[in-house]
Order: structure tokens, then C-alpha cells, then sequence
């Protein structure tokens, strides 16, 4: 299947979307966006790990042994967190505490165990690349989009700067996990109303 | 941290107020995926609470005795992962070969365990959170209890949800999340009982 870049590229941005179409990654993806800034950060760290470990695992796939090469992705991955967490413990401590726990958790996320196991596997390392940074970009738009209905409604603000005026009462829910979980389902929902119209 | 925390106050937290899933989304792949009928969501449920209770405990030990004396606290993200790979493995051959039938209940969730955010999750909030050794104990008993709780009390209304007339662009993921979203907010009325995060 010769598949041009462009079309890799496009397909995880919306046909293929990681979040609402494949329904990965989310375990860490609601828990960052009560506030946009830390979401771009999470969506920039996540899409830096899928794309290079994606271009590592596809560039050693001859190389790795198939009953092992579960745990030899695992530790391909982690490396590229730690490299991520060690750079934003240096130059954005503020963030790099308010994400706790999160950084450490994108080794688990799903998107990037299942682009290597779905995509690298099989691909060369140019589009296994590319493959890997679309991926985190479609999680990325996702996770803005949810982080923008939550941080305005919220706080009245976005990334932080005060957008709606004084007299705005915040939404108290929009900043606990419910509405997080309320905000995904109403945008699967929509996203997926195209698709079940054409069968 | 202050005052060291009572570890059943830890435990009631953790399984309630701040429970793993629902209000820090913790273990949602398999939350999602598993959760179609009670007897798969109750089985992948003991699971995570087993092993999230003792690779707690392990890596607690590990991250103290080892990795904190020999300076190599920026590995610990690759340590933790083995850690509990190998735990889940070891575990594995283990029920195996002492109890068949609970190998037969379990033993198909185990390899989905260690890529369970859950699991690596409550370690890293016990490392942030300088949880003792007691503590860490039952923190990971908790947390495992309160995914397991609400995994199985969402797998009743979805297999209730099963047979009834719902908007054909809702079924599937999008009304899961809606009914964990209501499940959240009935679970946000602890929130109020144990004065820890």
C-alpha cells in the first residue's frame, strides 16, 4: 500500500482522529485541560515522543525480536519521556508540577503503543514519523478544543489571559473531572453524526 | 506533606474522593474497552487492585533502597515500567501454575495490566505525593478498590443500556463517557468527606 506522506498526515487528523475515532490515549488526556496552557504543553510533549519513538521503532523493526519487541517499545518510549520530563523539569518548572504525574504517564498511553504496533511495524521510518507526529498533533487539536469549552467556561479566561468580562459567573463544574468526561462525549457524538449518516 | 497522614484515611481517599478513574482518569483504555459485561469488568477489576497494591509496595521499595541511594531517581520511569512488566509476568506464571481456575478468571487481563495507566499512575502519585511504606500500601489497595468499584458499577448500566433505544451516532464510546461523566459527578459528593486531595 503505497500511501503518499500527505494523506498519512491527514487521515490521524481527522478520519483516523486517536481520540474520537480510535478512542485512545484518553486516560491522560482529560485530566490536563481544565487549562490550555498545560494542554499545548502536554500535546507538544506527547506529540515529540509518538513521532521519535514511532521513526526508532520502525528504524529498528528488522532488528527486534517479535516475542520481545513488546517490552524493547515499552523502554523505547521511556526514554523519550524521561528525555521530555528532563526538559520540562529544566526550562518550565511551573508546568512541569502542574502536569504531576501525566508526563511520566504518556509512556502508557495507548496512541503510542498503538501506532507502533499498527504502523511502525510495517512502515519505513520517514512515514513512521510522520505518522507518529500526526497522531499527536489530532490528540493535540482534540485536547485544545476540550481545554478551550473547560478554561473559558471555567475561569472566563484562555492560556490564562482574561477573555470574558467581570461580570461572567465561572462554572464551577467545568473545572472538576465530570464535565471532562461530559465535553469528549458530546464531541464524539458530533464528530461521529457524518459517519452514521453514510451507512 | 505536613502531618503524616492516617494510611485507612489514605485509602478511603483514594477509592473515593479521589478516585483513579473518575477524577484523575486513570486507566480509561481499558476501562472503556473491558466494560461491556460484569463478569469481564469484575475480573480485569481484582486484577488491577492485586496488582496495583503490591508493585506499589515493590516499587516503593525499589525507588527508597535502590534507585534513591544509587542516584538514579531520572531512570525511574524506565525502572517503574520494568518493574512492573516483570511483576505482572512473574504473577502470571505464578496463578498458573498454582491456581488454575483463578488463571482461567484472570489471566487474559494480566498482560492488559501492564499497560494500565492506572498501575504506573499510583506509583507515580505515591513517589509525588511521599507516601511511606504503610501509607504506599494502602493508597495502592485503594486506588485499585475504587477502580474496581466503578468499572463494575459501570459495566451494570451499560449492559442495562444495552437493549435500549439510543441515538445511533451515541452508541458506543460517546455514551460511555456520558455515563462515566454522570458517574464522576455522583462520585464528586464524597468529595467533602476526607480532607485530602
Amino acid at each position: 500500500m503505497a500511501e503518499s506522506k500527505k494523506e498519512t498526515f491527514m487521515a490521524n487528523i481527522w478520519k483516523n482522529n486517536p481520540v474520537i475515532v480510535q478512542i485512545l490515549g484518553i486516560c491522560s488526556a482529560l485530566a490536563v485541560t481544565n487549562n490550555m496552557t498545560n494542554t499545548l504543553i502536554m500535546g507538544i510533549g506527547l506529540t515529540f515522543a509518538t513521532g521519535f519513538s514511532s521513526l526508532t521503532i520502525s528504524a529498528l523493526r528488522k532488528y527486534i525480536p517479535k516475542n520481545v519487541r513488546m517490552i524493547v517499545q515499552v523502554l523505547i518510549i521511556a526514554t523519550y519521556v524521561i528525555i521530555l520530563d528532563i526538559v520540562l523539569k529544566a526550562y518550565l518548572p511551573s508546568i512541569s508540577k502542574a502536569l504531576g504525574p501525566y508526563v511520566g504517564l504518556i509512556i502508557t498511553n495507548c496512541i503510542i503503543m498503538g501506532r507502533a504496533e499498527a504502523y511502525a511495524q510495517s512502515h519505513g521510518p520517514v512515514l513512521s514519523f510522520i505518522d507518529g507526529v500526526s497522531a499527536g498533533v489530532g490528540y493535540s487539536l482534540i485536547l485544545l478544543l476540550i481545554a478551550f469549552i473547560r478554561e473559558l467556561l471555567g475561569f472566563g479566561s484562555i492560556f490564562g489571559l482574561r477573555v470574558l468580562p467581570e461580570s461572567f459567573t465561572p462554572w464551577v463544574i467545568m473545572i472538576t473531572a465530570p464535565s471532562a468526561f461530559f465535553i469528549i462525549g458530546t464531541i464524539i457524538w458530533i464528530a461521529r453524526t457524518p459517519l452514521v449518516k453514510k451507512k | 506533606m505536613g502531618v503524616p497522614l492516617n494510611p485507612f484515611v489514605i485509602m478511603v481517599a483514594a477509592a473515593l474522593t479521589s478516585n483513579m478513574v473518575l477524577s484523575n482518569f486513570l486507566g480509561m483504555c481499558s476501562f472503556i474497552a473491558v466494560s461491556k459485561d460484569i463478569k469481564t469488568a469484575n475480573g480485569l477489576g481484582m486484577a488491577v487492585t492485586f496488582v496495583l497494591t503490591l508493585t506499589s509496595v515493590l516499587n516503593y521499595l525499589v525507588y527508597y533502597y535502590i534507585l534513591v541511594p544509587l542516584e538514579l531517581v531520572y531512570l525511574r520511569y524506565i525502572v517503574f515500567i520494568i518493574v512492573i512488566a516483570a511483576f505482572v509476568q512473574f504473577l502470571e506464571m505464578l496463578i498458573d501454575r498454582f491456581s488454575p481456575s483463578l488463571y482461567m478468571n484472570l489471566g487474559i487481563f494480566l498482560p492488559l495490566i501492564t499497560v494500565n495507566c492506572a498501575i504506573l499512575g499510583g506509583v507515580l502519585f505515591m513517589i509525588i505525593r511521599d507516601y511511606n511504606l504503610m501509607q504506599s500500601l494502602f493508597f495502592g489497595f485503594g486506588s485499585g478498590a475504587g477502580w474496581w468499584l466503578a468499572i463494575v458499577a459501570l459495566s451494570t448500566m451499560r449492559m442495562r443500556l444495552r437493549e435500549k433505544d439510543i441515538p445511533p451516532q451515541l452508541v458506543g464510546p460517546g455514551l460511555t463517557m456520558i455515563i462515566i461523566g454522570i458517574m464522576a459527578l455522583a462520585f464528586l459528593g464524597f468529595s467533602g468527606m476526607v480532607p485530602v486531595q
